[in-house]
């Protein structure tokens, strides 16, 4: 698909500019570009996020201008902002509800990539270029979530950043926390590099975007086939086919971003932030933001506290080597009759693991009975944590490898073009 | 399949706020607020009669920090008077405004000194600091309300349970000395602030029987503007915002069936 060129530059003076800065050979071949004709709105969502990120971004350029990175002033400058500054009753919520709405897309467009094999080969590049932003914006969320300095920024960055302690002293843990900290405790050094940082990541993000999209250009999409491009009737060009149909999905967006934003703009924030920060009173439960919880419930749900850390890090990690586990030589579970079913069933177990990270680990999801004292005993989060922790490991781990070589798939269309029109049902 | 199983997510991850909702005491008594809802707005006189609960009660012991005399004025405040989109003009304000002292200063000679508030002064604080507002209540900390109905879960309703749920302690449970009992409070339910309501607690201007219930709702109102004063704002514009976007959605549907129109896909 690389290679080729859909621009003519006609005029005299685009020909000059083409020889020496090809820009609008650039703009042009990125969107008169041929994809498949066959994507269904799960494909909607990379534009989505697109739309997200420039909008955190403008959002977020015009808080920084009124927002103030001190102990003593944080939470009063945001508060400023809502009351008294043109329009900040209305950048500020839509810049942090926004951080929940595109976590929410980015965890529908991975699970889009899982479900349809867009992860694997020849689209490894894309997905690892995914996972890195998907990391940035991890830390630009979990430090964006500091800046207001409530309760739950500062226990929040004491809970996360204390898990670097994990590390025993005599490898430098000490040393790396206090290191992160500029100091002995969470406190105004730890707030200002979190600001200086949280600005940088997002450009970082643009940056990798740029190589997420640039590697797209070099296969196309994949689709809900799974089946590669084979002929030109096999795809549309993306404009205007799929910009008037992405625009469309955005605009649907868009339209619940504005409920949660004008209407319970406190929906998918704690209350506990509402209190300034106060090193000195611990809040009764400390949880991170939702987007966190299925992770935060993996760290607990290891009894030792750097085990813990491990099994974390490693729960992300594992999703770097997604296009290599996944072994079925089909892309597309639509196609895979067992591979869709341990697909939902992970699905499920991420949302209980996020159910699991809200709850105190001794709660019940269950009642069973009482004990000799008259407490109720039955299962605890933590154990629901742990077992759905084994099986988001076996996922990939044992599930993925094993089912790609075992599992026998659904006769597949001839090509796109075949699906579409129903002619063929042949499999190849 | 997948789309419910999505849609399922979408839920989950929205009310995982609501999970978090659980707090130590009793369950909240919910009320109908006016504010409640798509179209809520503040009732103007109940949040005016809670101003005067907060003045005459509540403000000699909590302040109210972000709150400055001329924002009671402002558009969707309890005050707010077409006649004068400038609240610093509104003579309502004016005279509120007045009622306050503020300690201003240093002067010339290096001295602080009192002066009767003016529209841009912000909602003095009853105390000097935060350590005078311990020592003068047996070491608990009357905290800011300028907040507060956003800082607790339900934070209305919890609010109006706490100031209408003190109750004399259950047989065989001896409070600590000073305290009150009120099943209700977030930090367990002994609290340090005693009834701030009882009955005529105020006599307000309006004639309205000044019963707790009453105080307790109209306070409320009050405090729930003062935590969220765009409210009325942010709905109306939510309202442009939904309607223009729905407008554009169905264009762009349109445009999508007629780009797509010979294309079977
Ligand atoms: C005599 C002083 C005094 C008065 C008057 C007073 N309070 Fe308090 N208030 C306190 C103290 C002290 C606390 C801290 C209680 C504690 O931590 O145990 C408190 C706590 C509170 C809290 C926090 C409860 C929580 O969940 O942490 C709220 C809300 C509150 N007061 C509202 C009011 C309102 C509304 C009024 C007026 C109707 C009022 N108070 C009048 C002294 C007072
Ligand atoms: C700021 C965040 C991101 C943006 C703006 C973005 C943007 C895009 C866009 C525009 C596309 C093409 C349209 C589509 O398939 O939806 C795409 C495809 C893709 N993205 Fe992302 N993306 C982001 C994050 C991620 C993350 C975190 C991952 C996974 C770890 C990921 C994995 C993929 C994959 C595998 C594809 C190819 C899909 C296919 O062709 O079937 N992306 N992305």
């Amino acid at each position: 698909m690389s290679g080729q060129s859909n621009y003519n530059p006609k005029t005299g003076i685009e020909k000059w500019l083409d020889a020496r800065l090809p820009i609008i050979r650039l703009g042009v071949d990125t969107m008169i570009f041929p994809s498949p004709r066959n994507l269904n709105y799960w494909w909607t969502f990379g534009a989505i996020l697109a739309v997200m990120l420039v909008s955190q971004l403008i959002t977020g350029i015009i808080l920084a201008m009124h927002y103030v990175p001190h102990p003593d002033m944080a939470f009063d400058s945001v508060q400023h902002i809502n009351r008294n500054i043109n329009w900040g009753w209305m950048l500020q919520p839509m810049h942090a509800v926004g951080a929940s709405m595109m976590f929410l897309a980015v965890y529908i467009h991975m699970f889009r990539g899982i479900y349809y094999g867009s992860a694997k080969n020849p689209r490894e590049m894309i997905w690892i270029v995914g996972m890195v932003i998907y990391l940035l914006m991890m830390a630009t969320g979990f430090m964006g979530y500091v800046l207001p300095w409530g309760q739950m920024s500062i226990w929040g960055a004491i809970v996360i950043t204390n898990l670097f302690s994990a590390i025993p002293p005599e490898a430098a843990g000490t040393a790396v926390t206090q290191w992160l900290w500029g100091g002995f405790a969470v406190d105004g050094p730890t707030l200002n590099r979190f600001f200086s940082l949280h600005y940088l990541l997002p450009f970082l993000i643009v940056g990798m975007v740029i190589l997420h999209i640039w590697a797209l250009h070099i296969p196309s999409n994949n689709n809900p086939t799974g089946i590669s491009i084979k002929t030109k009737a096999d795809t549309l060009n993306f404009h205007p086919y799929y910009t008037v149909k992405d625009a469309f999905a955005i605009v649907v967006f868009l339209m619940i971003f504005s409920y949660f934003l004008f209407f319970k703009p406190d929906s998918m924030g704690h209350p506990d932030n509402f209190i300034p920060a106060n090193p000195y009173s611990t809040p009764a439960h400390i949880v991170p933001e939702w987007y966190y919880l299925p992770f935060y419930a993996i760290l607990r749900a290891v009894p030792d506290k750097l085990m813990g850390v491990v099994a974390m890090f490693a729960s992300i990690g594992v999703l770097f080597a997604l296009p290599w586990l996944d072994t079925s030589k089909v892309r597309s579970m639509r196609y895979r009759p067992l591979a869709k079913q341990f697909f939902f069933l992970f699905v499920l177990v991420c949302l209980g693991l996020g159910w699991a990270g809200a709850k105190l680990p001794s709660d019940l999801v269950f009642v069973t009975g009482v004990d000799a004292d008259g407490h109720e005993v039955g299962l605890t989060f933590v154990w629901m944590s742990r077992i759905l922790t084994i099986y988001y490991f076996a996922f990939f781990l044992v599930i993925l490898p094993i089912l790609g070589l075992v599992e026998k798939p659904k006769p597949r269309p001839a090509s796109i073009e075949a699906s579409v029109l129903g002619t063929d049902k042949g499999d190849n | 399949m997948l789309k419910r199983i999505v849609s399922l997510a979408i839920i989950a991850s929205f009310s995982a706020g609501a999970v978090f909702a659980a707090g130590a005491g009793a369950k909240n008594k919910t009320q109908d607020w006016h504010f409640e809802g798509m179209f809520g707005t503040y009732d103007k006189a109940a949040a005016q009669r809670g101003f005067q609960v907060y003045q005459e009660v509540c403000a000699a012991c909590h302040s109210l920090k972000y709150v400055a005399f001329y924002n009671l004025g402002d558009k969707g405040a309890p005050f707010y008077d077409p006649e004068y989109p400038n609240p610093n003009d509104n003579p309502v304000i004016k005279a509120i405004a007045k009622m306050f002292t503020i300690i201003d200063g240093p002067d010339e000679s290096g001295d602080m000194f009192e002066r009767p508030g003016i529209t841009a002064d912000k909602i003095p604080n009853p105390y000097a600091n935060e350590m005078a507002a311990k020592a003068s209540n047996m070491g608990a900390f009357p905290p800011d309300l300028s907040l507060i109905t956003r800082a607790r879960a339900d934070g209305s309703n919890y609010l109006y349970s706490l100031l209408t749920g003190y109750e004399d302690p259950p047989e065989g449970m001896k409070l600590s000395p000073g305290m009150s009992y009120n099943p209700y409070f977030s930090g367990g339910n002994q609290i340090a602030m005693g009834a701030p309501l009882t009955e005529g607690r105020v006599e307000y201007t309006d004639g309205t029987e000044a019963s707790v219930d009453q105080m307790a709702k109209d306070v409320v109102e009050f405090l729930t503007w003062a935590a969220d004063p765009k409210m009325e704002q942010r709905k109306r514009t939510g309202w442009v915002v939904l309607i223009y976007l729905f407008l554009l959605a169905l264009l762009l549907y349109g445009s999508y069936r007629a780009v797509w129109r010979d294309v079977k896909h």
